[in-house]
């Protein structure tokens, strides 16, 4: 772990208009980390990763990108410096095919053989996309739409990946299956994860960090290990 | 007696099938004009949610460059030496004019108003449409244009069925434009990205998209093939008036609700549908009625299948 963040929140204040999402909140997150941030629903989590990649305003405060600040860089521009979401809910491209998908996440990178290349990498990671590569995405299900969603960020190559809520509405079995791919992503790719989970168990068994966020602020900070056997979190969020 | 009843008989059915067929001809020329300019209203619609109704004033704009080039060409007598570069040339022309004049309207009058309510941009629109027809009226006049057209008279007879050279010349530029349409929005990257900005702008932009360019891409695009379509009027017609651009706008307006609005295939399919719709209502009930027949139509559409012919559910964009 090297002594500079990747990625750093500094007291960083948002919202949608009126509404203020998040307040003062401070986060560093260490290159070839995996930091989870834990709360309940409404709670800010998935506003902090909007707002890391610009689409929710900041108001005060300040995001770090490798020590440069990335508060007035326009969204669009993020992933081909390596900064990547795979947003809530996976917002695929309903109408595009599962292989257009993936295409489009290359949509900034011009090197044909290794777009190529990266698909197949992909379609290796998650065999059921390989075997339907013109199907819809609206048609899949909720677990295959998860894989593409993940598929799709990594053909941007990111160096940090943000995660929101890959757990949801899932089989366990899938989930599973995500979060080793998760991992593997981690370890073989040295790929930084900030993850945003309710799911507070899975979060923090797969992290080496985590933040507990609750109303727009954060509370909380410290090695999930501990985090999993902290008597508070584990009755507030772990159903103890 | 009844030998020649018979062969009276059989003379009218000649006659009327191929009045039909005639008809049928006229019909694919208007529709195909009617589709090329409904591709802007959809594809404009598709992307940022907006009726363009300024979208006509491109239709109108083209067929001024173009028998401006036209004029100009003829004057210097090379409409005579080498038709297909003048014609070419007037049809990059207008249609380059008419991207550039889009994506600049988009710019000053509706991106500043892209995160207020949609009424703005709307009324926005029709600013920009009586703002471009008024400017349209001032520099060339309020009186018919005539295109310098003698070099498409003629055409190929059948029976009492004419193909005219104009017609042929209308309905394969057409086709032409719609397969390289098809081709670009279906087949490319770039497509891709306009597809994909029409469905999630907020994950096109988390996969480097940006929404800026994909919009200014679409109104070009749309407004070149409505610049294309004045071209082709002008041709058709005759001439060119400072006001051309309402009428056939609304009816490219119906084309594409009737197709499904925001629906590629849809506006082409919708265009032909009100173009032959028009064409055969005026052979066959009246010609008084000609603009009437696609407003029945978009009034029918909207009471019984407001989504149109192949418009997609409401729920599905948001999966």
């Amino acid at each position: 772990m090297s002594a500079e963040p990747i990625l750093e929140l500094k007291n960083v204040h948002s919202g949608y208009g009126s509404i203020k999402a998040l307040k003062n909140v401070s986060l560093k997150i260490y290159p070839g980390e995996v930091v989870a941030i834990i709360g309940a629903n409404g709670a800010g989590k998935s506003t902090t990763l909007m707002t890391i990649c610009g689409i929710v305003p900041i108001e005060k405060g300040d995001v770090l990108y490798n020590g440069m600040s990335v508060k007035n860089i326009a969204p669009e521009k993020l992933p081909p410096l390596g900064l990547c979401q795979v947003p809530e809910g996976r917002r695929i491209f309903p109408r595009l095919t599962i292989e257009e998908n993936l295409i489009l996440g290359a949509f900034y990178r011009n090197d044909k053989a290794e777009i190529q290349r990266d698909i197949e990498h992909v379609y290796s990671l998650f065999p059921v996309l390989g075997e339907r590569v013109r199907q819809q995405g609206g048609t899949l299900s909720g677990g295959e739409q998860q894989m593409l969603a993940i598929g799709r960020a990594l053909m941007t190559k990111p160096k940090v990946l943000l995660l929101d809520e890959p757990s949801l509405g899932l089989a366990p079995i899938i989930i599973r299956q995500i979060f080793d791919i998760i991992a593997d992503i981690n370890k073989n790719q040295g790929t930084t994860i900030l993850l945003v989970e309710q799911n507070a168990n899975l979060a923090l068994q797969a992290a080496t960090r985590g933040y507990v966020l609750e109303t727009g602020e954060i509370t909380l900070e410290d090695k999930a290990d501990s985090l999993l056997h902290n008597p508070e979190i584990r009755k507030a969020y772990l159903g103890e | 007696m009844d030998r020649t009843l018979r062969l009276t008989y059989k003379k009218c059915e000649k006659i009327y099938m191929d009045s039909f067929i005639q008809q049928l001809i006229n019909g694919i020329t208007l529709g195909g004009i009617y589709a090329l300019i409904a591709l802007g209203y959809t594809m404009v619609y598709g992307v940022i949610q907006l009726i363009n109704f300024a979208h006509g004033e491109f239709f109108a704009a083209g067929g001024y460059v173009g028998v401006i080039c036209l004029s100009f060409f003829t004057g210097l007598g090379y409409m005579e030496t080498h038709p297909v570069f003048c014609l070419t040339a007037s049809f990059i022309l207008a249609m380059g004019y008419c991207a550039y004049l889009a994506v600049g309207v988009e710019k000053i009058a509706y991106k500043p108003l892209r995160k207020e309510a949609r009424l703005a941009v709307l009324l926005s629109a029709l600013g920009v449409s009586i703002f471009l027809s008024n400017g349209l009226m001032l520099t060339q006049g309020v009186y018919d244009k005539a295109y310098p057209s003698e070099l498409f008279q003629g055409g190929f007879h059948f029976g009492n069925v004419t193909i005219g050279y104009l017609q042929i010349l209308i309905v394969s530029l057409t086709a032409i434009l719609l397969v390289a349409l098809n081709l670009l929005v279906f087949k490319t990257k770039i497509g891709m990205a306009m597809r994909a900005t029409a469905q999630d702008k907020t994950m096109s932009a988390l996969v480097a998209i940006g929404s800026n360019r994909i919009i200014s891409l679409t109104f070009a695009i749309g407004a070149g093939l409505a610049a294309a379509a004045g071209i082709m009027v002008g041709l058709y017609y005759g001439s060119v008036r400072y006001d051309m651009g309402f009428v056939p706008g609304i009816k490219a307006f119906s084309a594409a609700v009737l197709g499904g609005i925001g629906n590629i295939t849809g506006a082409m399919l919708g265009g032909l549908i009100i173009g032959m719709v028009e064409i055969f209502g005026a052979g066959y009930i009246s010609g008084e009625y000609k603009d009437v027949f696609a407003f029945i139509i978009l009034i029918a559409v909207l009471y019984f299948k407001p989504t149109g012919i192949m418009g997609e559910n409401i729920d599905d964009t948001r999966v």
